[in-house]
């Protein structure tokens, strides 16, 4: 939509300072949050609830030959039981998910396994049952009859020819011709941008490195939970946790062969999603056991199987390759990404293609993309995905290219960064961006001048995301009292109700208490892509100006009635509407309380609303500092200081975007130094819960400081730009890189714990007998 | 979500002997109940399927600390919390107070038990080294009567213990501390805080007038099936001031006796090497506190 | 086979069944619809759903219902007092110490737990004693100046 960049009408002049946008209010929901009432997924129940519990296959891989239920079926107090037969045997359908297409047949089979268990706790069959107690026991005597196969859960390892094969009907896509053997990699991309070749061959150096990267969860601190309930007539309710109810209403409906109006699923408040709530899980089982129980379902996962059967990001394999000249010109960049998707395609290896040298001004670039299947649980966003593995990669070879000219490595960057104008190797033309002010803050921050100790190091890294817009619909409603209803569709992670009431009441011109923003459930409000892709606050935030800017003109042309003027001759200034050109002065202004009195009078309840599919998104570039102390006989490292500078166009609650920076950063840090899933050989997670799968406790991490950088994005009229992904994107190469400098050890491989730290240390004092060399 | 199995009983005795009446009688499987932050989590995993469970908090002599002899007397059911809160336990035994404090979050420290974290005899656990180091016994309450067993001899192996069906551990006596003594407890994880022990190191020693190391116990865990005495440890550091030499030559006696496995917390050569690391740093710790007193 | 229980909750007198298998913080959620302390792991690794029992900070998921025979516990519900929020809570708002806000009832518990006992808490203390309730969103800086300035706040009182 064609949306001015003026600054807001309600606020008067056109360069007036903002009233609301970028001040720090109290969230609408946090006193409920603050005092427990607030209502998460595994909160709600109803009379007459069920307890549902799925039963997952202990085996990495393996053919389900059959399945029999008789017995559970038949104990009291069980009230249902389903498998895969409850459920359509879809051929390609697709449901779009905020970030990529996924295919419902990869949904429905994840959701519930057909003729294979493809991971350790893959869905094979879920009761419904009185109790826990009882569903437990129920679950236990259900036969299922596996043939083990072999299985394979390293990514190099499942792209060998001989690697046991998960798909009988993959074939590598983007491969020409199309081969003739179905193998385990489902797809081929790449991005090219002029000749590499001829790129490397002007470069003074070249240097070129292996990576690899283990996988990592989300971390939610709450599980999925969901409760469902299948009326007779067909109609149905869902409740559960999730970052797209909309999506989970089209799946679910799809999966249920019901009529997508037919299911209202209410968002819960929402205990952490960062990507890994975007699709469904549990929520078509748990309504397919309510249809069959004729009761509702809670379902709810425990953390074992969060670990186990939601959906972490990818453990990947990289070779990446960069050139630079004596003087600091970077020449080429070349990357071969291997990322395994877990058991079905979707790895987001081609958004890790796209960013990984996005923060660079190069000639000369090409990305090798591979999206691997394996023996792991479907991979699901994680928060910039794809984009924290490559960044890791390519931000280690260009700190070794600084060294290798003797050349500061901001200075380096700042000698080559991405600016307005520079064309990406993935198409664009970049906009108006913030890279090269965020390079310059962190040059310029006293983080980079305060002194190091002994065993200290530091590191800095840049990082890149696209931010997305989407499809998103808003309804603002105006209370005869004056104050404002805004519905909106996309639940709130990161504070953004604050940030759409902060907008209504700036657009408006009234006090930021009399605006109170709702999450709207499926059934009251058009559809909306779900929250993700770093989209609300500027989508949403779109869409709410929109829709403010539609009650204005209702507004003043109800003030043009009553005064018996031309609706052009009325403005809206200060939360009033006021006469203006020939009338000015002639009347009193009518604030939005006044024409809310007299709305019946006038017209009818005064309301606007928006339906948009939101372009002009602003990317966002951030630079972050890290400094770490290395215990060298440990192997242990600290993260002593650590600052995140990024670039938010406009922030509008500045308290929040500083959240968002300090908890992907930290997301960051537990990703590059403890967190990691951990296979046996017997191809089963060793570490499905929170004590060995060890994210960053509140005394491992310092404060972590923060900048916001405002270069504003075009596309927008206040100049937002999301931020919620960009912040986990450098933590990885900046810790890595501060790890290099205390210690001489280029870690190649993260996680960096201690065990691989000690090692790459003793190696490197065994080859050169000082410090110094790659692990 | 609901543990155990459907027709697990629960009992809260008040008495010692009626605990070890109810534990000896029951014809299938009975668990004690201290803090639960072991038991708990065994039950929720499905591991343990007890047919009943005696919770043993209202036993008034579980939960005393009480001074006797010089030393101290502490109620199996003690919390680290209570342990921690004790001045005179802390000053004498700091290592001892230091290790069960280690054991998991403040949460976890509300609850957790010197003699849970005995009897539930993992090889990693923090309070035992610590124990061993001290020379701690450890009563035990069964049909037949009490007995005492020293702590080093108390783990059988992974999960096991020597307590026969029917008996309890009730208290953990700690000898008097001698003057210019001292003990410390050092373990490694990878975070800070929240990690089962990827190695942890136990040293009590006491010095005479001049600085002289006349006695010392070095216990490890996470290093071995069970928490283990390093004799040879010790006499490293015997009849020496405790100088870089003495604490090189305990290092390594320290990692040589390490028998550790590979698994999702440490390989095998990481252990060995980090034992003698955090070996030589309690030793430092426990001289320290044995030379200002 | 259910057992009857009683004991005081955020100050009242309560009585509840409960079945031996059950765990305190299933009696809360499920039995008596105090759904504030959370579930986040079920082994005590997350501190999602911290009370106080007898005056003790504990993980409700590792005590079993039957314990709370005769003890007082306190939860998230009980924290304000009726009148207003606790300076804790206020802090937490203030200052944006909360994102999804899954974490902050077992957070407010256990901080107000440290600042009873220790008014004037360091930034290291204060992180120490936090380490055992997990966050994923904030990244603890915010959190832990909150709990800072609510110190401060109340020393002044």
């Amino acid at each position: 939509m064609p949306l001015d960049t003026k600054a807001p009408a309600g606020n008067g002049q056109a360069d007036a300072p903002f009233q609301q946008v970028g001040a720090r209010p109290v969230r609408p929901d946090g006193v409920d949050k603050v005092t427990g009432r607030a209502k998460f997924g595994a909160d709600q129940k109803l009379p007459g609830m069920l307890i549902g519990r799925v039963l997952r296959s202990p085996h990495p891989h393996a053919r389900i030959r059959a399945i029999d239920t008789a017995k559970a079926e038949a104990l009291e107090g069980v009230k249902a039981v389903v498998t895969c037969a409850d459920f359509p045997d879809i051929g390609s359908g697709e449901v779009m998910a905020a970030e990529g297409d996924e295919s419902l047949r990869d949904i429905v089979a994840n959701v519930m396994a057909r003729d294979k268990a493809l991971y350790e706790g893959h869905a094979v069959a879920a009761v419904a049952a009185t109790s826990a107690t009882v569903a437990r026991k129920a679950l236990s005597l259900i036969e299922v009859d596996y043939e083990p196969l072999p299985h394979v859960t390293d990514v190099e390892a499942a792209m060998r020819p001989d690697a046991p094969l998960l798909h009988e009907d993959m074939f590598t896509s983007g491969i020409e011709p199309k081969p003739e053997k179905p193998s385990n990699i489902a797809r081929r991309m790449e991005i090219t941008l002029g000749d590499v070749a001829e790129g490397f061959a002007e470069a003074d150096f070249v240097i070129e490195r292996d990576f690899k990267t283990e996988a990592a969860h989300q971390g939610y601190i709450e599980p999925q939970a969901c409760l469902a309930s299948f009326a007779e007539d067909g109609q149905a309710e869902l409740w559960c946790c999730t970052q797209g109810h909309y999506f989970v209403r089209n799946a679910c409906a799809r999966l249920l062969g019901i009529d997508v109006s037919k299911l209202r699923v209410t968002a819960s408040e929402i205990g952490g999603g960062f990507g890994g709530k975007t699709t469904v899980f549990i929520e078509p089982v748990a309504l397919a056991l309510s249809r069959k129980a004729g009761r509702p379902v809670r379902l709810v996962m425990s953390r074992d199987e969060v670990f186990r059967a939601t959906g972490p990001t990818s453990s990947t394999s990289m070779w990446v390759k960069a050139g630079v000249t004596k003087d600091g010109r970077m020449t080429a960049g070349e990357a071969v990404l291997k990322y395994q998707g877990g058991a079905f395609a979707g790895s987001p290896v081609e958004w890790g293609a796209m960013s990984a040298f996005a923060c660079y001004d190069l000639a000369h670039v090409k990305v090798i993309g591979y999206d691997v299947v394996a023996n792991r649980p479907k991979a699901a966003a994680y928060r910039a995905p794809g984009s924290p593995m490559s960044a890791y990669a390519v931000e280690s070879v260009v700190d070794e290219l600084a060294t290798a000219i003797g050349m500061d490595p901001v200075e380096l960057r700042l000698k080559n960064a991405a600016r307005e104008g520079t064309q990406a190797a993935y198409g664009p033309k970049f906009g108006p961006n913030g890279l090269v002010a965020t390079l310059e803050a962190a040059r310029d921050h006293d983080h980079t001048k305060a002194p190091l100790g002994p065993g200290q190091g530091r590191g800095v890294a840049s990082g890149f995301w696209f931010n997305f817009g989407g499809e998103t619909c808003v309804s603002m409603n105006v209370a005869g009292d004056g104050t404002v209803t805004l519905s909106i569709g996309t639940p709130d992670i990161g504070g953004t109700r604050a940030a759409q009431c902060q907008i209504a009441a700036e657009e408006l011109g009234i006090g930021y208490d009399q605006v109170r923003s709702i999450v709207a459930d499926t059934s009251s409000l058009g559809y909306n892509d779900m929250t993700g892709g770093s989209r609300v606050a500027f989508a949403v935030g779109l869409a709410t100006i929109q829709a403010a800017r539609a009650v204005i003109e209702d507004l003043c042309a109800r003030a043009a009635k009553i005064w018996g003027i031309s609706p052009d001759a009325v403005v809206w200034e200060g939360g009033a509407a006021r006469p203006a050109g020939p009338n000015a002065g002639d009347f009193d202004p009518l604030s939005l309380a006044d024409l809310a009195k007299v709305a019946a009078n006038t017209g009818g309840p005064i309301a606007g609303h928006s339906e948009i599919n939101a372009e002009g998104a602003g990317i966002s570039f951030g630079t972050h500092i890290a400094d770490v102390e290395v215990d060298k006989e440990t192997g242990r490292v600290s993260v002593t200081r650590y600052t995140v500078i990024q670039d938010a166009g406009k922030a509008i609650h500045p308290g929040y975007v500083e959240g968002q920076y300090q908890g992907g950063a930290v997301q960051g840090i537990g990703w590059a130094l403890n967190e990691e899933y951990i296979y046996g050989e017997d191809g089963r997670l060793q570490n499905p819960g929170f004590l060995d799968y060890r994210i960053p406790v509140a005394s491992d991490v310092p404060m972590i400081d923060t900048v916001i950088v405002e270069v504003p994005n075009p596309g927008h009229p206040y100049g937002v730009r999301g931020v919620g992904e960009t912040p986990i994107v450098p933590p990885l190469a900046a810790v890595a890189n501060a790890v290099k400098d205390a210690t001489g050890v280029r870690m190649t491989t993260l996680p960096m714990s201690p065990p691989r730290v000690l090692e790459a240390l003793d190696a490197a004092l065994g080859e050169t007998g000082a410090e110094g060399g790659e692990a | 979500m609901g543990l155990g199995t459907a027709g697990m009983r629960f009992e809260a005795p008040e008495t010692l002997d009626a605990a070890v009446t109810l534990l000896h009688g029951e014809a299938g499987l009975a668990r004690p109940l201290a803090g639960g932050t072991d038991l708990l989590v065994q039950l929720r995993a499905g591991a343990v399927e007890p047919d009943l469970i005696v919770d043993l908090k209202r036993i008034p002599e579980m939960r005393q600390i009480a001074a006797v002899d010089g030393g101290f007397r502490i109620g199996a059911a003690v919390t680290g919390a209570e342990l921690g809160e004790h001045p005179d336990l802390k000053k004498a035994w700091p290592g001892v107070v230091e290790a069960t404090e280690l054991i998991g979050s403040t949460q976890i420290q509300g609850r957790a038990s010197l003699g849970g974290n005995l009897c539930n005899a993992s090889p990693a656990a923090d309070s035992v080294p610590a124990m061993i180091a001290a020379a701690a016994a450890v009563t035990v309450a069964g049909p037949d009567g009490r007995r005492e067993v020293p702590v080093e001899e108390f783990i059988a192996g992974p999960g096991q213990t020597c307590l026969a069906k029917g008996e309890i551990v009730v208290a953990v006596n700690l000898p008097p501390r001698p003057d210019h003594a001292g003990d410390a407890y050092l373990r490694f994880i990878p975070r800070t805080e929240m990690d089962i022990a990827v190695v942890g190191a136990g040293v009590s020693l006491t010095l005479d007038d001049g600085g002289l190391c006349t006695h010392a116990r070095v216990a490890l865990g996470a290093v071995a099936a069970t928490p283990i005495l390093v004799p040879a440890a010790a006499d490293a550091l015997i009849g020496t001031n405790g100088d870089e030499d003495a604490l090189t030559r305990m290092a390594e006696a320290a990692s040589a006796a390490c028998r550790p496995i590979d698994d999702k917390r440490g390989t095998k050569a990481y252990r060995i090497k980090v034992a003698g690391v955090m070996a030589r740093r309690a030793a430092e710790i426990a001289l320290e506190r044995a030379r200002s007193c | 086979m259910s057992r009857q229980v009683s004991a005081t909750i955020n100050g009242d007198a309560v009585d509840f069944l409960c079945e031996p298998e059950e765990t305190l913080l299933d009696v809360l959620r499920d039995r008596l619809a105090l759904t504030g302390s959370k579930e986040g792991c079920g082994s005590g690794d997350c501190g999602a759903c911290s009370v106080m029992l007898d005056g003790r900070l504990v993980c409700s998921c590792l005590v079993l219902g039957a314990e709370a025979e005769g003890r007082v516990i306190e939860t998230i519900e009980g924290m304000a007092d009726g009148k207003g929020l606790h300076p804790l809570q206020r802090h937490f708002l203030e200052q944006a110490a909360l994102q999804c806000g899954n974490c902050t009832p077992g957070f407010l518990v256990a901080a107000k737990a440290l600042l009873d006992r220790d008014p004037e808490p360091s930034e290291t203390e204060v992180r120490y004693w936090l380490a055992g309730n997990l966050c994923r969103c904030t990244g603890y800086d915010k959190i832990v100046r909150a709990v800072l300035s609510a110190a401060a706040e109340m020393r002044e009182a």
